[in-house]
């Protein structure tokens, strides 16, 4: 199994559609992928108290997030028949209706991939030392918390 | 030993800021959060978890590294 090395998943500001358009595009090249899947994790204006979710501002321990990623993808690897993966995640404000993770998993054949997606989506949640403050539309915020 | 703790999260708002200098002369991951508690009493009611070298580690553990991070709950995805 070939190594791979730690990359940098955080993007500043939501992912836009081009950008994962682009993605999809440069794999037209890699003829022997016959199945990708991809999760989008989009901001979700919760009500809480009332009180509609705006935004949410994501920080993260860069360092330790980009090295937990790079075990999640190593395992991934090992666990499932994959020709790649690519990961993205939002720092900064991400409104709601806006991208904040972008998962884009590809095989040979679809099995493989619909079960590696949900393993990676799993793994990143629970982790990947990544935070969200949910602004609220006036203003004040609370501390999102994965379940 | 000068450690450097990073903060994360709802913790700076406590600590009021995201990394400080601590002068520090004993061994473990809880005495340090004791000298902690001191510092920041709102520290103590917050569900947080430790990490040395990146990685998460027990509270009985020895500081190894001149980096600590105290993360809250993450919230990814």
């Amino acid at each position: 199994m070939k190594e791979h090395n730690v990359k940098n998943i955080f993007k500043e500001g939501p992912i836009a559609s081009e950008f994962i358009g682009n993605a999809i595009a440069k794999h037209q090249s890699k003829i022997t992928i016959g199945a990708h899947t991809i999760f989008l994790g989009q901001v979700r204006a919760d009500t809480i108290d009332k009180k509609n979710v705006s935004a949410i501002e994501y920080t993260a321990y860069e360092t330790m997030a980009n090295k937990k990623f790079h075990e999640v993808r190593e395992a991934a690897f090992a666990k499932f028949n994959l020709t790649c993966m690519h990961v993205y995640h939002s720092l900064g404000i991400v409104k709601a209706g806006e991208i904040c993770l972008f998962v884009f998993v590809s095989a040979t054949r679809r099995k493989e991939v619909f079960a590696a997606i949900e393993y990676v989506v799993n793994e990143i949640k629970a982790k990947v030392p990544i935070f969200g403050k949910e602004v609220f539309e006036d203003e004040t915020h609370q501390w999102k918390k994965n379940v | 030993m000068h450690l450097t703790i990073k903060y994360f999260g709802m913790l700076t708002e406590i600590t009021q800021c995201d990394e400080e200098t601590f002068a520090f002369t004993q061994n473990t991951v809880l005495e340090l959060l004791n000298s902690l508690f001191i510092k920041y009493p709102l520290l103590k009611d917050k569900d947080f978890q430790v990490a040395l070298n990146n990685e998460l580690v027990p509270i009985e553990s020895e500081i190894s590294s001149t980096e600590i991070a105290l993360l809250p709950p993450f919230a990814g995805g």
